[in-house]
């Protein structure tokens, strides 16, 4: 028999202290939050339907047919048809596609932008710090929607533009909780350790410390997704989002539909249930992550 | 005191101008100005008129002196004049006020009235079938977007009823019954997702109370459970509620924006958007620059409140 380092397998004693598998921690995170887990399935769904919709539409989105203008739910249009009898599930299914990829664009960027906003200011903290301070409290002053609003009015509709004016107001947010993380980063030793070594200031920020600002950055990402929909929804209702003809949610609930409800309440019911169910999921989604990854940020 | 409230006062003064600053150039960068807008119904336009127009509307100038231009009709109160309808914008925009706050105070009721009780029971029955079922009403009501929550219940009402809720504005004077079912209906939708963010911050600030050890001498004292919470615990627990009260209060205006629009009636909010789609400078510097300073006023009072509802908050340095 080969000999062996002294000190493994000693029998008895707890084998590994190797990290649980990825299907643990899955399967850990789903039996204590089953809400969480709920959540996460639902967000799976629409990310399943937005890359397939393609395969799971049954029409064209935006082909009209006027012989089945407000046709009712049944086998041959399942959610029923709009006013110029375009198919409403295809389009739910397709405005997945739409409302996910603005969604997840804007929440991105804003907080990758208000990120590193964040990390530098906390980082250099004194007067830069105080200054950027003051220029997020100017931008969180006003109510999500109304900046939003006034963005997307200036920058004319189109859909990167409404991912821009979606965006803005979400980097005041992600610079303020990434801040928050910095500044208590940039006191621990290792990073003292770092700046003894003589990294430049540059390194230690984005190499050492963002990294460890990455649980506190998903919390807010998922927490943002799910109100980037809704504004996004009220946007392209109200006319200043996602120009025609792509399907979008809001746009499908917009004042041609609200005409129609009395005599097809389908026109707005459910592209309204699909969007709150992609923010009851993300919303879900983001309440449970921020109580496993974050506990200090732990709330009701 | 009157130091501190004179150094929140300059703070707010200052975000102020910042907000003025970022709403001033935002509204510039949009493609297209009222010229344009107003002439594209009407076709052909000789570029004499149109100068002339631009000259009227004080367009022709640089932008930074339309900026002092505008910052000095705030401050001496001359709001300017709307392009598209030829009318000083406070005229415009006086009647618009009591409509959203209003609207905006009712919501504000429901949210309370809704969120604190049931913040309060989830709080007691902690990690009970109640709290879990309380907890997804409350975020379902966060992620409905509440426009389409109106639209619902007004479909509802039509399905169940046969009753259409007024598609025009009813004033109290004409008819205070009706005026006043008009305005619940949104304020319901709009006060149903304020409630969620307060029944949270009730229920966690309520937990978190409960753990102290005045608590549990009121307990042993033998006082019954309801006068401990509701008297004893609730008191200490309603600070950071109260902060986001304040904070909703402004935000339902975010809010309001879309409802006012669903339940066509006419506010500051919708009127917000319609001016947008016209570009009407004016009335939309104007209107935004009026809900950042309710949102500093709010905020303001809120800081003010905490004086009364918590001695323990000098207003020192």
């Amino acid at each position: 028999m080969a000999t062996r380092p002294l000190g493994v397998e000693v029998p008895g004693a707890p084998v590994a202290l190797h990290r649980p598998g990825a299907w643990t921690v899955l399967a850990r995170f789903c039996r204590k939050k089953p809400l969480g887990a709920v959540g996460g399935f639902l967000m799976l769904v629409i990310l399943f339907t937005a890359v397939f919709a393609d395969q799971l539409a049954t029409y064209d989105p935006i082909a009209t047919d006027a012989g089945q203008s407000l046709a009712r739910p049944g086998p041959e249009h399942w959610l029923g048809a709009d006013h110029l009898g375009r198919d409403i599930y295809s389009r739910i299914v397709h405005g997945a596609r739409v409302s996910l990829i603005v969604g997840l664009a804007s929440t991105l960027l804003g907080s990758v932008l208000g990120g590193v906003i964040g990390l530098l200011s906390g980082y250099i903290g004194g007067h830069t710090d105080l200054v950027t301070q003051r220029v997020m409290d100017i931008l969180q002053g006003l109510p999500l929607l109304v900046l939003a609003l006034v963005m997307s009015a200036a920058l004319g509709p189109s859909i990167p533009n409404v991912v821009i004016a979606i965006s803005i107001p979400i980097i005041p947010r992600a610079a303020r909780v990434i801040r928050a993380s910095v500044l208590s980063i940039r006191e621990m030793q290792y990073v003292e350790a770092a700046r003894a070594l003589g990294l430049r200031h540059l390194r230690i920020a984005f190499r050492h410390i963002l990294p460890n600002t990455i649980g506190p950055f998903i919390v807010l990402c998922t927490a943002q997704l799910g109100s980037a929909i809704l504004v996004e929804a009220a946007l392209s209702f109200l006319g200043l989002g996602i120009p025609e003809p792509y399907p979008s949610w809001g746009r499908m609930l917009s004042v041609s539909a609200a005409e129609y409800a009395q005599k097809a309440p389908w026109l707005v019911l459910f592209p309204g249930l699909a969007i709150s169910l992609a923010v009851f999921g993300s919303n879900l989604l983001g309440d449970a992550l921020r109580d496993t990854l974050d506990p200090r940020l732990r709330g009701g | 005191m009157k130091a501190y409230i004179a150094q929140r006062l300059g703070i707010g003064l200052l975000t102020l101008l910042g907000m003025s600053v970022v709403i001033f150039v935002l509204l510039r960068l949009a493609p297209g100005d009222i010229v344009d807008i107003l002439f594209s119904t009407g076709g052909y336009v000789n570029p004499v008129e149109r100068q002339a127009i631009e000259r009227e509307l004080g367009l022709d100038r640089p932008v930074w002196v339309q900026y002092v231009e505008w910052l000095r009709q705030i401050v001496t109160g001359d709001l300017g004049k709307s392009y598209r309808y030829d009318l000083p914008a406070w005229e415009i925009i006086r009647p618009l006020i009591p409509v959203t706050l209003e609207l905006a105070a009712l919501s504000l009721v429901v949210a309370v009235a809704l969120g604190v009780p049931l913040g309060v029971i989830s709080a007691v029955r902690q990690d009970t079938a109640l709290d879990y079922a309380l907890r997804v009403f409350s975020l379902a009501g966060l992620s409905m977007p509440s426009f389409w929550l109106g639209m619902v219940i007004i479909l509802t009402l039509v399905a169940w009823f046969g009753w259409i809720p007024p598609v025009t504005y009813v004033s109290p004077s004409q008819n205070l019954w009706l005026h006043v079912v008009q305005f619940s209906l949104p304020a319901l939708a709009v006060g149903y997702r304020s409630s969620a963010l307060i029944m949270r911050i009730t229920r966690s600030s309520l937990l978190e109370v409960m753990r102290e050890d005045y608590i549990r001498t009121a307990r042993a004292k033998g006082q019954s459970g309801r006068v401990v919470i509701w008297r004893h615990a609730l008191k200490n627990a309603i600070l950071p509620v109260v902060t986001v009260i304040g904070i909703e209060f402004a935000f339902l205006i975010g809010g309001l924006v879309v409802t006012e629009t669903v339940f066509n009636l006419p506010g500051l909010a919708r009127f917000l958007v319609e001016a947008i789609l016209w570009r009407d400078y004016p009335i939309v510097q104007n209107l935004v620059m009026f809900i950042a300073i309710v949102v500093i006023v709010s905020n303001l009072v809120v800081d003010m409140l905490y004086g009364f509802l918590d001695p323990r908050v000098r207003y020192g340095h």
